[in-house]
Order: structure tokens, then C-alpha cells, then sequence
């Protein structure tokens, strides 16, 4: 049958365009031709928009909400606040985290932005302008803005709600301002350890307040069709189907009646995980009205109100021999969550993942112990381009290996790679308790100090140390190393759950008749180019090219049930269920292929694209061929068409890991500094498409710049945030960011079905302890141990005043 | 963010625009490049019933040379001052200076006289005024009148402009030596943590005139009167620019804000003086 | 709310509007005339989300009133390119990843646009320089810097070939 000589594999697995390609995504034509489809270009018809009265103050009792003005202007059509949502039992909404946050102000607002009511109008002019109507008398009360005066006996009590319940969904709360103690590890051994110990570090480290502030805000369009029941919501959803069964839960509206969709997300970071206010008034106004009703928030509201990240104060001690063995670690964290626990992590994990905080390192024994506390501040705690706090536990192990080597008198380099984990340890357990799966930290450590000339980098730093001792410079040199273990891909549903939904995704994929597909997934992108890399994974797995299959996600009417994008989950838990799903596809092929060719199933092995008979390399059938038969024969024993599905539940994490390196050389006198090197190694595990990894790679380093170097939400006193902007909200431009240079060495995860691991979020968590650590080494030789990040102009400046560096 | 309702004018004379302002008070304002003034409407910090647009009023735009004098209309943009090459011959701190405000779109908008009249002590353009000695011609209902840049400034945001004047020009002498503006800031588009002008006239290694003017270190430009009258007439050296310096420091004022608190704003007000002095010391 | 008249060209296309003139240009094009590629970012003029074309040159429709644009020459991100035939630009994008989540895209691009043509054979640092009004949360700019600089290069490769032609 064959007179054109087929091309070889290597040809054909070529054209398949599969894994390891880069791959150029799908996304970008549309995207480039301004045709992207985001929330706020969502248009419908007779379509109301709303918008919030929120609270100017911090903390302090609501007298009064006078509506009358505003109802009165044209083009408002309502105004909601508490007492019309309480009758429905939607002035309170449940948090992910255990906890329950108001809607609306019912009684009191306990930050400032905090949405008092909601107004609805023709368009966001009418609303604006119904909004600076609203009139709301407050009766101040006294603010916490500070986690360690929370608890204090003479606090104001600010969640009078429950201030007489003892317990809280995580076990005994000990103070009004008190959410929970949550305990890891091995306290009486620690502690013993850290008794005995030839050398103890001991140490405050504050990773402050920060907000993911993607460039597109939170918004949603909420459509109640009162003549078919049926509710739709277009949203910036980064787990659209647990927004479901949210809504679901909370409105009482049966779930086959709950349509959610996610269109393009202009960038999460983990700001688009929570459920907020505006999700709900919008849901309810549509209700209420029976037309649709748009709310997009500003980006004001969005750094002051939506979720912010980090606010962890992580106090450590880590002991070592004299030799620089570590032989224990111990870790208390105040975390200021603000007014509501409203933080998004698994639920049996209260602090998320902070007990990834032993690092890279074998260390023996470790107790780690978080109490979470009420402030006058938003609430939030979402994982901004992290896993759950894995940022905070990997910058705080980091900032102890830092102190620990200065105390010891070592190279903090050589103090790393005495304690790595050894390759020969995988899979790893933890003294708190996790499963690393793979990885080889010293391969890459080594491969990492080779590629800067760690040595040169040293010798150069003490040569600018020594122009300025001596007066012909006023510029430091610092050197900032890291080294990361991430624990992505929640997770294991046996340990991993949101609102008690099991953390496991879903891949759906039909084969069409003449050999292209669609595959349809769980979780959603938020600019991540999944239509691009599942494919890919695809492809690989089912021998049909990437461009011959769509990918869609974001719909729950037609994608399988999974738990979003967050926690670098994509490819750990949805890539694996597609590779499944593939799989499965691929068994039924191999069925319908020994048909066709007239052997037995085991006679046939899969080459590419096509099942081959042993032996016989001209007998095959091609994955089109076999496509086309199981829509057009009979096949005895076999049903028709090509379909399949799988519910993936990850059987342990992946733990993604790398080495970063930072140069960074400071004016002492202006406190600004200026990048001169950034190097980041990655291990992801196999590499799905290295040109969307490095990009990742690029992304992730400037948030991480951004973070370190200047990016937080502050606070005065009185609970006003002072980066309510962003001029002051810090967010680099092309000038202020470096170029990088990006590696990798790859030790593929042994439980994923393709061995990836996710890399998303990697180069926030270790970028952000290099440029740390960056600032931190500049000033090592003038005794500095530890200094609050962000390291803006002014702090760094106060470093070297507070060091006399000044004259 | 969205501004209350106004009425929108876009008269194509002075007289008329200036008729509107008078018909309307305070409840009126000019808006020339916007990039100020919309985003104060955006929070509702202000409230303006009557929008009047400069751009159609012909004489308030261009550059005009003539000998060692210079004429800007008050709606050149930015972008006008940067690359306009016989501006940078007679005055080329005006483009070292504009290229440091705010960012490319911004520029291709923003105006000298909305930077100037607006009275916001973190712009630029009025210390750089301070700097070249400049003159501002306002147009009101009692006729033309000229104001030294000096003289104009009374608070933040309070200026010696009546509300019913326009400013229609700015106006000043080529300066003669060497130059500098130097900011610092915290990334492109953030206004100045600290930030000076300095205008240097050297013969033989002494200053034979000289002029330094600030920005956002008080709640008005700062022109330092003192630290002038200690450079005329001296031999420079690093320890004169030094108590030059000191002296300039000394008549700052600044605010703490998220850029920092007031100690560290003088002492980088301190480094950036000094920067300035000597980069225009090398230019002389 | 009074309303009043605004024309302009948008994308080669007359318009007239009847808006009210506190309409931020913005909203005009994606409101109104559904151009919806401009986006708002940050809605304080920092973004740069919102950037487009306006007589010839690039500004941030999010701190412009509609009625500030009477009678001007709009080009949007949707006015460039066609389906068929992308602008160099948008090309270069998709060629080198110079977009994510794309929600800057529109804005990055049509300042790159006039950028090049202010600046047809940029460095590395004007370039960055001549995006520094445009934020980018996903890509830290390394990608975008790459397009521009291939952009521009192909521009010019391609002027050359034309002028061989005329010759």
C-alpha cells in the first residue's frame, strides 16, 4: 500500500512537535491582534455594571449607610449593602481557609477598602458616581496594624464575631486576634539539639506584605437567566470549578444550573484563586435585576482589597557542628492574615506548605510552629507565584544558612553543599515530614558556582572591597547564592483538599475521524501557554501533531472537574492527567490497530505515530488510520470512537529545586543598586517546552527583583495603605530589569508520568533569597546579619548608615 | 477611578478661554497635557465643573530662538523640548532634565506649562525654572503679566497664579557653562526622591556665575540663593562643592513618604547636589 | 449627564461618538467602538496597558478624555495587522516570546511600533528606554527586548530589499 517511502521516526517524531520542542504557542495570533477575550471585554446585552463604596478607615463601627442620594440619581439602579444581603445569608461568605469573611460591612469594617456596599448603574460612570453618593457615618475604633500587638492583652478586639469562640478551624485560639497555632515536627528533640549544639544561629526574618498585582484586576460578569434558572459567570477565575461548587454551596443555586467561566486571564500569580466580594454582588445584583452585571476592580482596589501575599515574621535558630554539619533547625512565624483568614492553601494545611522550610539540606531533626493572628489589614495570604509559603519557608532557610555560615566563619557556598541532600537519599524524607521525590543539588550547585567563576566573582568582590576601605569607591559588591527546593503539584487528594474538594485534575481528549483532536482540562491558564504545552504532551503521548489538537479549558459545562492553577499544579497534577488520559487513548488504538492488521496486541510495539508489528517494520497503522477506523468498522469487542478521560490523583508532590546567583553592586551612599549578574539553574524534571520554561524563568526572576527590591503593601499606623498605586506599589519596567541567563540540569520526577515537575513558580522562590542574600553579602564584611527586605533605596541606605558606612 | 462630570470647553484663543475662567472661578480649570491633573479627577480629589482645553490655542505652542533668547509656549509637550535640536544647543539641560520625567507616553502629552503651573513639588520642570532664571507670562482677565519662576511658587499646589490667569509662556536666557540635572529615583515614571540643577560658569578654575535649584526637597522648588552666593567668585575644589553642598542641603525641606524618611532624603539631596556640581564643573 | 459630539479617525475608520465629555478615551474605544484590544492596567498612566496611537504618536488612552481626541488620527493594536498579513511586529512577538498571559500586549506592541519608527536601529538599552512606559508582569521584558531588536531588523532588512527593487 505504500509507494511514498516513509520518513523515519526521528522525521515524523519531529513533526509531531512534541515534548522537549519549543514550541511556538498558539495563543500569541490572537493575543498580538488585541483578539484575547478578558472579563472586562465581555459584553452583554442590557448589561448593568457595579462597583463598591468602600471604607476610608481601618477599623471602626458603621452608624449608619445612607443610600437615598444615590438611588435617586438616574442611571442608579440599586444599591446594596448587609441588610439586603443577610435575608439570603450572603453578608458573610465562607473563606478557604476555615474562616468566614463578610461581604458587605455588616456592623463594622476591619481594614481600609473593605466594600461597604455595592452599587449598580447603566455603566462604571453612573456607578462612580452613585458611589461618591453613598453616605456611611463611622464610628473609629482603635487600630492593629502591628501581629506581635494583636495579642496583647488590652488589643481591641476586632473580630467581635467570634471573640468568645475558642476554637477555630484549626484548633484552639488562645486570644480574640488569636486563628490558630498550627505545629510540624519534633519539638523536645529540637529543642534538645539546639541545647547541645557546638554552634546556634539565631535569627528574625520578615518577609513583608506583598501583592501579586497581575496587570488585568479581578472582575467578573454575572448573567441570572430567570427563564432557564441558569447562572453564568465569566471571571478571573483561577479555579473555576471550585467557584462553582462554591457558589453552589453558598447561593443554594443547584450546581448543574452554575455555569463558570474563566476566559483569558491577563495574569494571576495567585491574586485570582480567592472568592471575593465583587464575585458575589455581582452574582447577587444579577439576581436581584435579571441582567447581567459587570464588576471590574481598579487597581487601587485591587492592591488594597483583593488578596495580598506573604507577612510572615519567621524566627529561627539552626545549630551545626564546629565543621558546619547542621544538626537542627527550629522556627516560630507570627502570621499577620489580616482582618479574615481568608488564605488559600489546602485545608490541613493552615500555614500551607511552610514545613518545606528544612530547604535543600539534610537536616536531622526540625519543629517549625505558626500562629496566625488578626490585623486591621486586608485579608489574603494567597500564594503569589509560589506554592503554598514556600517562598517564606525557602527564603527564611536561606537567610538561617547565611547567618549560620557567618557564624561559623564559612563560605555559605561550601556550608550548602556540605549539607545538600545527596542524590543517593531520594526519594527523602524530611524531618517534617515530606517526600522529596528527586533531585541532584549537588550536580547542579556545582555546575551553577562553575558556570558565574564563583571563585573570580569572590576575588572581584574583595577587590572593590578594598577600593572602598581605602576611599576611591563608595560601591559594594554583593554576592547572593541560593539554592531552592520547591514541593509543588498539590496534591495527594489523602492530604490535599480546598473546602474539602480532593486536589486531583482531569483530562478529556477526543480523537475526531480523520485524526485530529480536542482536549479539554481541569485546570485553566493564566498565561502560562497551556493550549501550547499539553498539546505538546500530547502529541508525544498519542502520536498526533500538537497543531492537530485543540486544547480548551475554563468552562465547567464542558471541561472535567479540576482544581485550577496555583501552586505550579498545571503540569504536576493536569499535565499527568493528560499523559493518562493519552495513555488510554493510546491502549484503545493499540486494540483497534491489531484488528485492523490481523495480530495479536502484544505483537504490536508503538513507534511515534503508529503502532508497527514486531518484526514487520512495513505492517503498521497509523494513529490517523486507526482514528478514522474507530469511527467507520466494527470492531468486535470494542466500542466506537476514540475517547478517554482521567482524574489524575497525584501520588506524592513534585519537588522542583534549583541554584540561583546574584551579583549586585551598591552605592552605599544612595542605597540604589544596580543588577550586574543574575544566573538561575533550574531542574524541573523533563522539559516540556524550553522555550515557555525560560520565559517562565525571566518572569518569575523580575517579580522576585520586584519583591526583594522595593515591592510591598504598607501601612501607617492608622491602617492607611501608603501603596495604594503604582508609582508607589513597585512593579519594574524594562529599564530597572536585568537581563538573565537561564540553565538547567534535569532529573526527571520518578511518580510523574512524563517525570515533570512544574517550574512556574521556581524562580519566584529562589530569586527572591538571591537578591536577598545579594544585599545581605555586600555588607557581611561590615557585620551585618540580618536586614528586612524589601531592600528599597532608603532601607538599603539605612543598612550602611546604621553599619557607620556614612560619614 | 472614574473623574465626576464636567463641561468641556476648547476655546482657540487666550481671551476666550481666559472669558470662561472668569465666567466659572475656581469651579474651572485649564487642562494642557493632563497627565496631572486627570489622575487627581480620577480620585475625586478635586471637583471641576468646567474642563478648558488649551490644545487649540495656536500661540501657546512652539519653541521660540531668537540671540540668547528663549520662549516656550506653555503647550509644547515634553517630547518638544527633548528633540527639538536648536533648544538643546542654547539650553541642553532642558533636555537632560525632561528625559528624566516620567516615561515615553507620558512626555509625548505632558506640557512645560502644565508642569510648571500645576505648583506639585515633585515636578521637575519648576526647579529646572528656578535653575535658568525663567520668567512666566499669565494671561488674565486684567491683561498680561509676568511673574518670575522664582517669585512663583508660595506652597504646594498654591502658586502666585489667580484663578482666572493663564500661563501662556515661559521665557529665559541661553545659560552660559557647564550642566547638570541629576534624580534620583525609584524606577522610570517615580518622581524625584531627590533631585537638582545646576548651571556652572567657570573662568579659569573660578566660578564667574552660577545657579542650583531643587526638587521635591521642599514643598516649593528650592533656589539656593546661599550655596550661589558661596560659589561666585571662587576657585573650585572638592571642598568648596562640598560646603556648597552642605549649604543647599541646608535649605531643603523635604517630606517623608514611601521613598523614605527625611534623614535619608537630605542625605541623598546631599550626594545628588554634589553629583550635579561636579558633572556641570566638568562640562564648564 | 450632557453628552457631546467627538469624531475621529480610528484605524483608518471615521467615527463619531456622543459621549459625555468626562469619557476617557479608553472607554471610547473599547466601550463604544469595541476596539478592545487596548487595555486598562492600572488606570493612573503607569502601565501603559492602554497605549495607543494618537496622530502619530504613543500615548496612554487612560488619562486622555475622548473629547481631548476631536478630530485625531487613532491607531489601535487592531489597525496594524491583519489576519493574514500580522505587522513585523506582532511576528516577532509570537516568534520570540515576547507575550504571556498577552494582557500587555496590545500596549507593548503599539509602542514598539512607534518607537521603531522614532528610532529604526535601536540598542539594546534605548529599547528598553523606549518601552519603559509599558509594565509587563509575566515575562521580564528579556523576550519582548528580543522582539523589538528582531523587529527592527527585519523592518530594515526588508526596506532594503524594497529599495533594491526600485532600483
Amino acid at each position: 500500500m505504500d509507494d511514498v517511502k516513509t520518513p523515519s521516526s526521528e522525521e515524523r517524531k519531529s513533526a509531531l512537535s512534541g515534548l522537549g520542542t519549543s514550541r511556538k504557542r498558539v495563543e500569541d495570533a490572537r493575543f498580538t491582534q488585541g483578539k484575547g477575550n478578558y472579563v472586562d471585554d465581555i459584553k452583554l446585552k442590557g448589561m448593568l455594571f457595579g462597583d463598591f463604596v468602600r471604607s476610608p478607615v481601618a477599623h471602626a463601627k458603621i452608624k449608619k449607610i445612607d443610600t437615598t442620594a444615590a438611588l435617586a440619581l438616574p442611571g442608579v439602579h440599586a444599591v446594596l449593602t448587609a441588610a439586603d444581603l443577610e435575608p439570603l445569608g450572603l453578608h458573610w461568605m465562607p473563606t478557604l481557609a476555615g474562616d468566614k469573611q463578610m461581604v458587605l460591612a455588616d456592623g463594622k469594617v476591619l481594614f481600609q477598602g473593605q466594600e461597604v456596599a455595592f452599587v449598580v448603574g447603566d455603566d462604571r460612570y453612573a456607578v462612580s458616581d452613585g458611589v461618591a453618593l453613598v453616605e456611611v457615618e463611622y464610628d473609629e475604633l482603635p487600630v492593629v496594624t502591628d501581629p506581635f500587638k494583636a495579642e496583647m492583652e488590652n488589643a481591641p478586639v476586632l473580630r467581635e464575631d467570634i471573640a468568645d469562640q475558642k476554637e477555630g478551624a484549626h484548633g484552639p485560639r488562645r486570644h480574640p486576634n488569636h486563628i490558630f497555632t498550627w505545629e510540624s515536627g519534633d519539638k523536645e528533640g529540637t529543642n534538645k539539639v539546639l541545647d547541645e549544639a557546638e554552634v546556634v544561629a539565631d535569627e528574625m526574618v520578615y518577609y513583608h506584605r506583598t501583592h501579586p498585582c497581575p496587570l488585568e484586576t479581578c472582575g467578573c460578569v454575572a448573567s441570572m437567566d430567570k427563564v432557564n434558572g441558569k447562572l453564568t459567570v465569566w471571571g478571573t477565575f483561577q479555579a473555576p470549578h471550585a467557584v462553582r461548587t462554591v457558589a453552589s454551596l453558598i447561593s443554594s443555586i443547584p450546581e448543574h444550573n452554575i455555569r463558570i467561566i474563566s476566559p483569558d486571564i491577563g495574569g494571576g500569580f495567585g491574586n485570582k484563586v480567592g472568592v471575593y466580594p465583587g464575585y458575589v454582588c455581582a452574582i447577587v445584583a444579577s439576581i436581584v435585576t435579571g441582567v447581567p452585571i459587570k464588576w471590574v476592580e481598579d487597581r487601587m482596589d485591587n492592591l488594597m482589597a483583593t488578596a495580598f501575599a506573604r507577612d510572615y515574621w519567621m524566627h529561627g535558630k539552626i545549630s551545626a557542628t564546629k565543621e558546619g554539619k547542621i544538626t537542627g533547625l527550629w522556627c516560630h512565624t507570627t502570621a499577620d492574615h489580616g482582618a479574615f483568614d481568608a488564605c488559600a492553601d489546602p485545608t490541613k494545611f493552615p500555614a500551607g506548605f511552610m514545613n518545606i522550610c528544612t530547604g535543600s539540606y539534610d537536616i536531622p531533626v526540625a519543629y517549625l510552629a505558626v500562629d496566625g493572628v488578626y490585623t486591621n489589614k486586608a485579608p489574603g495570604g494567597v500564594a503569589y507565584r509560589c506554592s503554598f509559603r514556600v517562598t517564606e519557608a525557602s527564603y527564611f532557610i536561606e537567610r538561617m544558612i547565611e547567618v549560620l555560615a557567618l557564624k561559623l566563619g564559612m563560605d555559605s557556598a561550601e556550608l550548602r553543599s556540605k549539607n545538600f541532600i545527596k542524590k543517593e537519599q531520594f526519594p527523602y524524607t524530611s524531618a517534617l515530614g515530606w517526600e522529596y521525590d528527586s533531585g541532584d543539588y549537588h550536580k547542579a550547585w556545582d555546575k551553577a558556582l562553575e558556570a558565574v567563576n564563583y571563585k573570580k566573582l569572590r576575588e572581584d568582590q574583595a577587590k572593590q572591597l578594598e577600593l572602598f576601605k581605602s576611599g576611591k569607591s563608595r560601591k559594594l559588591i554583593g554576592i547572593g547564592l541560593s539554592h531552592f527546593t520547591e514541593i509543588v503539584g498539590a496534591g495527594p487528594v489523602k492530604n490535599c483538599d480546598i473546602l474539602g474538594l480532593g486536589m486531583f485534575d482531569a483530562c478529556e481528549i477526543r480523537i475526531h475521524p480523520t485524526g485530529s483532536a480536542i482536549a479539554r482540562l481541569g485546570t485553566i491558564s493564566q498565561g502560562q501557554g497551556h493550549a501550547t504545552t499539553f498539546a505538546q504532551i500530547l502529541a508525544s503521548e498519542i502520536g498526533i501533531p500538537a497543531s492537530d489538537i485543540t486544547l480548551e479549558e475554563g468552562d465547567t459545562d464542558t471541561a472535567p472537574y479540576g482544581l485550577g492553577t496555583y501552586g505550579s499544579r498545571s503540569t504536576p497534577v493536569a499535565g499527568a492527567a493528560t499523559a493518562m488520559a493519552g495513555r488510554k487513548i493510546r491502549a484503545k488504538a493499540q486494540m483497534i490497530a491489531a484488528y485492523l492488521l490481523e495480530v495479536h496486541d502484544d505483537d504490536l510495539e508503538w513507534d511515534v505515530d503508529r503502532f508497527v508489528v514486531k518484526g514487520a517494520p512495513d505492517k503498521f497503522k497509523t494513529m490517523k488510520e486507526i482514528a478514522f477506523a474507530s469511527y467507520n468498522q466494527a470492531i468486535p469487542g470494542v466500542e466506537p470512537g476514540l475517547e478517554a478521560v482521567s482524574y489524575y490523583d497525584p501520588p506524592n508532590m513534585t519537588y522542583p529545586n534549583g541554584a540561583y546567583i546574584c551579583v549586585m553592586e551598591i552605592d552605599v551612599d544612595t542605597g540604589v543598586s544596580e543588577i550586574k549578574k543574575v544566573y538561575a539553574l533550574d531542574d524541573c524534571g523533563t522539559r516540556i517546552n524550553p522555550m515557555i520554561i525560560e520565559g517562565q524563568v525571566h518572569g518569575g526572576l523580575t517579580e522576585a527583583l520586584a519583591i526583594s527590591m522595593g515591592q510591598e503593601i504598607a501601612y501607617d499606623e492608622q491602617g492607611n495603605v501608603m501603596t495604594g498605586t503604582l508609582m508607589d506599589f513597585f512593579v519594574p519596567t524594562a529599564w530597572e530589569t536585568p537581563n538573565y541567563e537561564t540553565d538547567f540540569t534535569e532529573t526527571p520526577s520518578p511518580h510523574h508520568p512524563i517525570g515533570a515537575k512544574g517550574v512556574g513558580e521556581s524562580p519566584n522562590v529562589g530569586g527572591v533569597s538571591a537578591f536577598s542574600n545579594a544585599v545581605h553579602d555586600a555588607f557581611k564584611p561590615f557585620g551585618l546579619t540580618q536586614a528586612h527586605m524589601p531592600h528599597d533605596h532608603w532601607r538599603v541606605w539605612k543598612i550602611a548608615k546604621d553599619l557607620g558606612l556614612h560619614n | 477611578m472614574i473623574p465626576s462630570a464636567f463641561k468641556f470647553y476648547k476655546p482657540n484663543s487666550i481671551e476666550k478661554a481666559v472669558s470662561i475662567m472668569k465666567d466659572f472661578g475656581d469651579e474651572a480649570r485649564v487642562i494642557a497635557g493632563g497627565h496631572s491633573l486627570i489622575p487627581v479627577m480620577k480620585q475625586r480629589l478635586t471637583d471641576i465643573k468646567h474642563l478648558i482645553d488649551l490644545s487649540a490655542i495656536k500661540e501657546l505652542k512652539g519653541i521660540n530662538i531668537s540671540g540668547k533668547s528663549i520662549s516656550i509656549g506653555a503647550m509644547t509637550t515634553q517630547v518638544e523640548l527633548i528633540t527639538n535640536e536648536n533648544l538643546f544647543k542654547s539650553a541642553p539641560v532642558i533636555r537632560e532634565a525632561s528625559l528624566q520625567i516620567a516615561d515615553p507616553q507620558v512626555r509625548n502629552l505632558g506640557t512645560i506649562g502644565g508642569n510648571v503651573a500645576n505648583g506639585d513639588p515633585a515636578n521637575d520642570m519648576p526647579g529646572l525654572m528656578q535653575l535658568l532664571d525663567a520668567t512666566y507670562k499669565l494671561s488674565g482677565t486684567n491683561g498680561v503679566r509676568e511673574v518670575k519662576a522664582r517669585e512663583f511658587y508660595e506652597a504646594a499646589y498654591f502658586t502666585a497664579r489667580e484663578d482666572d490667569e493663564i500661563l501662556i509662556s515661559i521665557s529665559f536666557d541661553a545659560p552660559i557653562g557647564g550642566y547638570a540635572y541629576e534624580k534620583q529615583k525609584r524606577k522610570i515614571g517615580d518622581y524625584a526622591t531627590a533631585a537638582a540643577g545646576v548651571i556652572l560658569n567657570v573662568d579659569k578654575g573660578v566660578c564667574s556665575s552660577a545657579s542650583i535649584a531643587l526638587t521635591n526637597l521642599s514643598d516649593t522648588p528650592v533656589y539656593c540663593y546661599e550655596a550661589v552666593g558661596l560659589l561666585t567668585g571662587k576657585k573650585i575644589d572638592d571642598n568648596l562643592l562640598s560646603q556648597v553642598t552642605k549649604s543647599c542641603v541646608e535649605q531643603s525641606d523635604p517630606v517623608a513618604d514611601q521613598r523614605g524618611p527625611v534623614e535619608f532624603k537630605k542625605y541623598v539631596a546631599g550626594v545628588v547636589i554634589n553629583k550635579a556640581l561636579k558633572r556641570a564643573f566638568e562640562r564648564s | 449627564m450632557e453628552k457631546i459630539n467627538v469624531s475621529m479617525k480610528v484605524n483608518g475608520k471615521d467615527e463619531n461618538l456622543n459621549v459625555e465629555p468626562r469619557t476617557l478615551l479608553v472607554h471610547a474605544l473599547r466601550e463604544h467602538l469595541e476596539y478592545t484590544g487596548a487595555h486598562i492596567g492600572c488606570s493612573s498612566s503607569h502601565c501603559g496597558a492602554c497605549t495607543v496611537d494618537l496622530n502619530g504618536k504613543s500615548v496612554k488612552s487612560c488619562t486622555i478624555f475622548a473629547p481631548q481626541a476631536e478630530g485625531a488620527e487613532i491607531l489601535t493594536v487592531e489597525g496594524i495587522g491583519t489576519p493574514d498579513k500580522l505587522h513585523v511586529i506582532q511576528e516577532m512577538f509570537k516568534e520570540h516570546h515576547g507575550l504571556q498571559c498577552g494582557y500587555c500586549t496590545p500596549g507593548m506592541i503599539m509602542r514598539s511600533y512607534r518607537f521603531l519608527q522614532e528610532n529604526p536601529n535601536p540598542t539594546e538599552e534605548e529599547v528598553r528606554f523606549g518601552i519603559s512606559g509599558n509594565l509587563c508582569r509575566c515575562t521580564g521584558y528579556q523576550n519582548i527586548v528580543k522582539s523589538i531588536m528582531a523587529a527592527a531588523k527585519k523592518i530594515n532588512e526588508e526596506a532594503k530589499v524594497e529599495e533594491k527593487e526600485i532600483a
